[in-house]
């Protein structure tokens, strides 16, 4: 007879949905990494000179570090020199296109991914900058948006149009040395979404930036800077798809998030890059440094992430609590399916006074995947009253997985109140059983437990997304076990 | 309703069941009775089609349609009901969402329309009543954190919710108190009827003080070795498993 197990052997074959490549004219510089590939990128995009200091100030400083081999990951050496840093779709003139002017097959691209660009199309209010390989192909809403003051477009165009608030923050949360991803991504970043929201003002839709990787052999470093000027307040989105390729690709990315006072903005992913095969071949590594800073009192930052793509995925949306009563959140669902890896997890440094954070992160593995969650609760000594509450569970499917966690809390001071609870749960035989027993078939018996698990965490997506991510999670998940 | 025909099974090729037979009609009810390691659970985890076990002889037949060919789910479609010895718990899905998708898929397969909201809850309400259940308890992750009483409680109440043909109760009693003993047991007498039937596993004559059996079997080493009315409970209880032991001949 055949098993619950079987069954779920069987439906984890089901085809990455987004793995097509797009047949697009492109422009792809050579392989490897030196000082004139990054003037070279800088000069594409016709950068100030500050621009190009910073990156190669940025570019020798990566050239000291070393990659990280902390996490709990395992994958081949990457020659950084056998990447490709740059590609972008032809196109006949330097000037930014106006929405009509995009190559039809570009358009056509993000149209088969569910994203319109044709503002008339659009039934939700959600203004999109889409990012292709390494340059921003349109960004939707402008004109509306800037009758608010609010500045949203490609990072490129920031770079050239608002300098002064680019050299202000750029670099001021997540600074070029951090990490060795992030000085990579400070060298080479190609573009990104710049947003400006000014004093009191409440963006009136949902602001996203849609990613895609299409070119062979390249890498994607894309850098996107979020500011919230005092009492403003913004929900930002994020997706992204790949073909599906033999061999890895890396996408190391870097956001930056400011608050000031009295502002919030809510941050959410949903990240479905390449996973790879079932057999583990091909897949994108997905390096991301996301920071954000409660800078001024009462300020908010909540980060949300559904993450079920990627062969691996090393990335710790964090939040630095600087202001008094400041507070951060991270809501997490990661799910790992055939031989995905993912370490992920959160940093909440509280700085101020009666700062709060708060993490939920739901950690799904299955098939030969494993799945680690990493967090940081630091409470300095001026951060008296601080609060934090972690709960971090995981959820195995079948037995061939694993589930990892490492919270690190320091406290520095003593009237502060943490607060840390974990649970691991598993889908096994005897819970399949039972529903089946109940008359609940296998497939929807794990789409109606993964559900109610990740509940929390979908309850935090904006409206359109959620369903997006529940769909998403469901395909993730197909056939999990083996 | 039922027929058991010479039912074989082993488990990882060790013989369990031996030959069972056993005939259940519509408004009946049977006590299996039987010591440790006598094929009890085996034989209710056979029926509800659980995969460890491997059929080698014999045939089930249920409303005339072979039983052992269908799926677990299939066999609940068609109305065979097993409240669990140990039940799950399943963190994050409440038991009123677990059964309002449970009932949904008994529906879907009968060709019938989803239950709405307002129905289910009436329904839920009605039977909660049965059950002495608060309808809060509903909307907590099914079993999770429940004392081993509610849990049972909480699988009769699913049988009351699923209104099954054939019900298995699978050591029901095991872990009750006195007073939970009677609301379950207050439960399944509620819900017998003309149409439906249903199969006690217990070691205890207990149970059968307040469930009255028209039938009792003596499981022993895989195979019925003695039946009756519900005097052979009686007589078990007060000459103990022994004096069936030496009947068999050991």
């Amino acid at each position: 007879m055949e098993t619950n197990m079987d069954i779920l052997d069987e439906v984890v074959s089901r085809d990455y949905q987004y793995g097509f490549v797009s047949d697009i004219e492109q422009e792809i510089t050579p392989k490897g990494l030196n000082e004139d590939v990054v003037r070279l990128i800088s000069g594409k995009k016709n950068e100030p000179e500050w621009m190009l200091e910073w990156r190669l100030k940025a570019y020798r400083h990566w050239l000291t570090m070393r990659e990280p081999k902390w996490p709990n990951v395992h994958y081949p050496q990457i020659d950084f020199n056998d990447i490709s840093y740059y590609a972008s779709p032809k196109v006949k003139t330097d000037a930014p296109l106006s929405l009509d002017e995009i190559d039809p097959e570009l358009r056509k691209t993000f149209d088969k991914l569910g994203i319109s660009l044709i503002e008339q199309q659009r039934l939700s209010g959600i203004a999109v900058d889409a990012v292709f390989d390494s340059v921003s192909v349109a960004t939707t809403f402008k004109a509306k948006l800037a009758e608010k003051g609010i500045i949203f477009c490609s990072m490129s165009e920031a770079v050239r149009e608002h300098p002064e608030l680019i050299k202000k923050y750029i670099g001021s949360v997540v600074p070029v040395g951090d990490n060795f991803y992030s000085a990579l991504n400070s060298a080479v970043f190609s573009d990104g979404s710049f947003c400006y929201i000014p004093k009191g003002v409440r963006c009136p839709m949902e602001l996203s930036t849609y990613f895609r990787i299409n070119a062979k052999d390249t890498g994607q470093f894309e850098r996107t800077l979020i500011v919230a000027d005092e009492g403003s307040y913004v929900s930002y989105l994020e997706g992204c798809t790949a073909p599906m390729r033999d061999e890895n690709q890396l996408h190391a990315a870097v956001v930056e998030i400011v608050a000031h006072k009295n502002a919030e903005v809510k941050y959410s992913t949903v990240q479905n890059w390449y996973p790879g095969d079932k057999n583990g071949k091909g897949g994108i590594y997905n390096f991301v440094t996301k920071r954000g800073i409660c800078l001024e009192d009462n300020s908010k930052i909540s980060w949300t992430q559904v993450e079920t793509g990627s062969a691996i995925t090393w990335k710790y949306p964090s939040v630095i609590l600087k202001g008094d009563n400041s507070i951060g959140e991270f809501y997490s669902v990661a799910v790992t399916n055939n031989y995905q890896q993912a370490d992920t997890g959160t940093k909440m440094m509280h700085i101020g006074k009666n700062t709060k954070s708060r993490i939920v992160s739901k950690g799904i593995s299955a098939g030969k995947s494993h799945n680690s969650y990493r967090g940081l609760v630091k409470i300095n000594k001026t951060a008296s009253n601080a609060r934090n509450f972690s709960q971090c569970d995981s959820l195995l499917i079948g037995d061939k997985c694993g589930a990892h966690t490492f919270p690190y809390l320091e406290v520095s001071n003593c009237n502060s109140t943490v607060e840390h609870e974990a649970t691991t749960s598993k889908i096994g035989e005897d819970i399949l059983f039972y529903c089946n027993q109940r008359g609940i078939p296998t497939e929807e018996a794990i789409a109606l437990i993964v559900n109610g698990y990740c509940k929390e965490v979908m309850n935090q997506l904006p409206m359109e997304f959620a369903v997006e991510a529940q769909r998403l999670l469901a395909v993730s998940l197909e056939g999990s076990v083996g | 309703m039922l027929s058991i025909n010479n039912l074989q099974a082993s488990v990882e090729g060790k013989e369990i069941l031996k030959g069972i037979n056993l005939t259940v009609n519509p408004g009946e009810v049977h006590a299996i009775m039987g010591p440790n390691g006598s094929g009890k659970s085996t034989l209710a985890s056979v029926l509800a089609g659980r995969a460890d076990y491997e059929i080698t002889g014999g045939e089930v037949l249920f409303e005339d349609k072979d039983l052992l060919e269908m799926s677990p789910e299939e066999r609940s479609h068609e109305g065979v009901f097993l409240a669990f010895q140990y039940p799950v718990e399943i963190p994050g899905v409440s038991t009123a969402n677990f059964l309002k998708t449970a009932l949904n898929e008994v529906r879907k397969h009968r060709g019938e329309e989803q239950l709405d909201a307002m129905d289910f809850l009436k329904l839920m309400k009605e039977k909660a009543k049965l059950m002495d259940i608060e309808l809060s308890f509903l909307q907590r992750s099914l079993n999770e954190g429940f004392s081993g009483g509610e849990k049972k409680r909480n699988e009769i109440f699913q049988m009351a919710m699923l209104n099954p043909k054939l019900s298995i109760l699978d050591e029901t009693d095991s872990g009750l108190d006195i007073d939970a003993l009677k609301i379950v047991s207050n439960g399944v007498n509620s819900l017998r009827s003309e149409n439906n039937a249903t199969i006690l596993i217990t070691h205890y004559q207990r149970l059968l003080d307040y469930i009255i059996p028209d039938f009792v079997h003596v499981l022993y080493k895989g195979k019925i070795v003695k039946s009756g009315g519900k005097e052979l409970a009686l007589e078990l209880e007060a000459r103990g498993y022994d004096w069936v032991k030496d009947e068999v001949g050991e």
